[in-house]
């Protein structure tokens, strides 16, 4: 499926191929849809699993990946090379769509939940463990493990609970205002221990 | 806002709301620091979903690429690079109108953010501190792909247009950034930003114009625009007054 797909790394015989995410984007925006199409296929689990962690219901998990790439497809000429990478471009509309939709569609009662009330694990199946196996999902982990648990909790509570920092402030019994320079100070040993945003 | 730069990690990951997003985001327009720093933290936070990946449903490939049939993409903005021999041809009157469809659909904003002055009537001080507060100052912004950015602000009662870039390349020797009001179609010169200007009151009246433009030029400025390479730059239309 793969071999009309410009590539980011020379095949030998037998080594996977890797589709170039960039050129994909490239060839999106102008109207390609076979390159689309394996752009999709390269990125789709990450995708969904980023819309499904974020707004938890299976059924505006997909509603919100099917916005995502049609927007994705609609705005792909205005990404950016020189400004960051194409999955980072991909997930940040991801992820703006995730949250929008979380927080139009809930209740007040979420926001007061208090943190360890909201904090019950995502129920795993076999295909998370799979994922959970990978080797940059792992690379992440161990990054985040340096993090202070505040800091982490901080990020994962704005980045995966889509709360805004004054929420996550009053979640985790912060001084208001604090919670943003936990966010940020996790960011950045998040970027710098795994060299990314250089 | 003590500390406006102190948001940008919550920006990074969707974690403001409101005006506290707005007000960020206005902020980064003439923040260099903090647009690079946002960039690195998206970069870091999308790692993020690495740990959570999980196979999309099997029927959603289908639906996908059924729907995008359904849009055209979205043309590219124009980047700015060196200019390359070619034919020179005049400016058709029709361009304007392609050009303004381009400016609009990359984004350019109108709107007006100032209210009116509190502190009393405009002095004699600085003209370009008379538009930017007028009463009527709209004010205009284009992005191009390379990271700079144009500002322009125009008050029709004034009959006068400033015009600010931000990031932008300086231009090659000899060359300059030369800028053009349009009436009816055809562009007249308004002002150059000669190597390391970034600010430019134009020159004419801007209540008779229905837009600007940016070509780069030979320093010595050009009486029509030269229409080679990537000119013009950036093209604004004007809200109809």
């Amino acid at each position: 499926m793969f071999q009309s797909v410009p590539t980011g790394a020379s095949s030998t015989k037998g080594a996977p191929v890797v589709p170039d995410l960039a050129e994909l984007l490239l060839l999106s925006g102008r109207a390609d849809e076979n390159a689309f199409a394996a752009l999709y296929d390269a990125t789709s689990s990450r995708v969904f699993g980023l819309a499904l962690r974020v707004v938890r219901d299976p059924a505006q998990a997909e509603e919100v990946v099917q916005e995502a790439f049609l927007e994705i497809w609609r705005t792909a000429s205005r990404f950016d090379p020189d400004r960051g990478s194409p999955l980072a471009w991909l997930l940040t509309i991801v992820h703006r769509k995730s949250v929008d939709r979380v927080r139009s569609a809930e209740a007040s009662t979420r926001r007061d939940t208090s943190y360890h009330q909201q904090n019950q694990p995502v129920e795993h199946d076999a295909t998370a463990e799979a994922a959970h196996a990978s080797l940059e999902a792992h690379r992440v982990r161990t990054a985040l493990a340096t993090l202070t648990r505040v800091q982490r909790e901080a990020l994962e509570l704005a980045y995966f609970g889509g709360y805004t920092h004054t929420e996550v402030a009053r979640m985790l019994d912060l001084p208001v205002g604090t919670a943003k320079t936990r966010i940020r100070d996790g960011l950045i040993r998040l970027r710098d221990t795994m060299g990314v945003g250089a | 806002m003590s500390d406006i730069h102190a948001l940008s990690g919550a920006y990074a990951v969707d974690g403001l709301d409101g005006p506290e997003r707005e007000q960020f985001e206005s902020h980064l327009e003439h923040c260099p620091v903090c647009e690079a720093e946002v960039g690195s933290f998206v970069e870091a936070a999308c790692l993020l979903g690495e740990t959570v990946s999980s196979p999309a449903p099997a029927h959603l490939r289908a639906q996908v690429l059924r729907d995008i049939t359904t849009v055209r993409p979205l043309p590219p903005i124009a980047r700015i690079s060196h200019i390359r021999p070619r034919d020179r041809r005049r400016f058709p009157a029709l361009v304007a109108a392609a050009a303004a469809v381009i400016a609009l659909g990359a984004g350019g904003a109108i709107f007006h953010p100032w209210s009116p002055d509190p502190s009393g009537p405009p002095s004699a001080g600085s003209s370009i501190d008379q538009v930017v507060h007028a009463s009527d100052a709209e004010r205009y912004v284009k992005d191009l792909h390379n990271g700079s950015s144009t500002t322009l602000v125009r008050s029709p009662s004034l009959g006068k247009t400033v015009v600010r870039t931000t990031g932008m390349a300086a231009p090659p020797a000899g060359m300059a950034y030369e800028l053009w009001y349009d009436r009816d179609g055809k562009y007249v010169p308004a002002g150059l930003l000669q190597a390391g200007e970034h600010t430019l009151l134009l020159d004419g009246d801007a209540g008779a114009a229905s837009g600007a433009a940016i070509t780069l030029e030979p320093a010595t400025g050009s009486d029509v625009p030269t229409m080679t390479g990537d000119n013009p730059l950036v093209s604004f239309t004007f809200e109809q007054t």
